[in-house]
């Protein structure tokens, strides 16, 4: 899922992304020692972090013993990334979410808790109570790759709009379909 | 002493009146129409930042296009992204049927009353310039169907839309589709035109909103 081979290495992404928001929680988080390591011994070879408005700067690695480490603000190509990554990390935008859902990748989505109006927890955690993702915290995100089992999670069918259309069309008396 | 009295009657004469037809504005709203039609109507489409107006996208994919025409795209003027998208969406139209964008489809955008983080001290003035800008686009546009999914800017739209319904200026329908994002209350402008009764059918996509809510129709995930 997402594996790709590398002059013979294998590469497994891990793509972070905070949409357009602000969400250094959730950039530090990843750039712990801990957070690394776990990912690393998980067999992940590359993280890429897309840090939006955020202004911690993770710190970049290119070793040859280690997780591998880059990062930028914005792209117009985070479908790109999402496709080649084997896990996203990503914040609880509801753009996000179902983008990553879609391309089948396992997700873990770190609740923002300084945001005012959180609703989106209410999001994430009804999908992760329907096993379709995993919901964390920055602060709980170590234990959550610690703990993580993607055989866990159930792929999630794509909604439908017809429902809708067709209550629509009856309403204004158009043909239904 | 007659003077007054008549001019009390004459008021309470004229509330009654207005309150008994925005009685039967609510009254016919949520009520489909009886006829069979199949000529288009003009459709006002209220799009918002970040998941919005994806989703909104996402009903405008299976609605039959030659029926919800034209269109008219309204966004936040701080929000660039959202026309952008809705314009790109529309190319891709037009050059499947070979129509011509200009004709079927307008992109406009419209002030926000209330920009986060504003003081309620200019709120004031911001609100009232919006307010306006909002009917001046509504009584230029005149939609026939509304169709919007969150985003506050749809209030105002509304509200004058249903002010336009009692006044008899023009009969819209008014389609609200309550954001994938909200799963156990609904957003602030979801709640306004659900305890208003202004939305003439309100649309969920989780179950457990349709059980506090049982006005609104749950149709399962549109992501």
């Amino acid at each position: 899922m997402g594996d790709t081979e590398v002059d013979g290495k294998l590469k497994r992404m891990v793509f972070v992304t905070v949409g357009t928001t602000c969400f250094d929680a959730l950039v530090r988080a990843v750039d712990t020692e801990q957070v690394k390591q776990k990912l690393y011994a998980r067999g992940y070879t590359h993280l890429l972090i897309q840090m939006g408005r955020g202004t911690y700067n993770p710190t970049e690695y290119h070793g040859e013993d280690g997780l591998v480490v880059e990062y930028f603000s914005f792209s117009s190509s985070i479908a790109d990334h999402l496709k080649s990554a084997s896990l996203v990390i990503s914040h609880a935008g509801s753009g996000s979410i179902f983008e990553t859902l879609r391309l089948g990748k396992p997700l873990i989505v770190v609740v923002n808790e300084d945001l005012m109006d959180n609703h989106q927890i209410e999001l994430a955690e009804e999908l992760a109570e329907r096993k379709h993702l995993y919901c964390a915290r920055p602060q709980t995100l170590r234990q959550t790759i610690e703990s993580l089992n993607l055989d866990f999670l159930i792929p999630y069918t794509q909604g439908d709009a017809k429902p809708v259309a067709r209550l629509i069309n009856r309403f204004l008396g158009f043909p239904e379909d | 002493m007659m003077d007054s009295s008549i001019t009390i009657a004459a008021v309470i004469l004229s509330i009654s009146l207005i309150l008994s037809r925005v009685l039967y504005v609510i009254y016919w709203s949520g009520r489909p129409v009886r006829n069979k039609r199949v000529e288009p109507v003009s459709t006002l489409i209220v799009l918002g930042s970040g998941g919005h107006t994806a989703e909104m996208l996402n009903v405008l994919s299976v609605l039959q296009k030659d029926l919800f025409a034209p269109r008219f795209y309204i966004a936040a003027a701080t929000d660039n992204m959202s026309l952008q998208k809705a314009r790109t969406y529309e190319n891709q139209l037009a050059d499947k049927t070979g129509a011509e964008v200009d004709r079927i489809a307008q992109f406009m955008q419209i002030y926000r009353s209330r920009e986060v983080g504003q003081s309620y001290f200019t709120s004031v003035w911001t609100t009232l310039i919006a307010t306006l800008h909002a009917l001046w686009l509504m009584l230029k546009l005149r939609p026939q169907v509304i169709l919007c999914n969150g985003p506050g800017t749809c209030i105002p739209l509304c509200v004058i839309a249903f002010i336009f319904k009692v006044m008899g200026i023009r009969w819209s329908s008014i389609f609200y589709v309550e954001s994938i994002a909200r799963v156990k209350r609904l957003s602030l402008s979801g709640l306004i035109l659900y305890k208003l009764y202004m939305a003439d059918q309100f649309f969920v996509q989780w179950p457990q909103l349709q059980r506090i809510y049982p006005r609104a129709r749950y149709v399962g995930c549109l992501m």
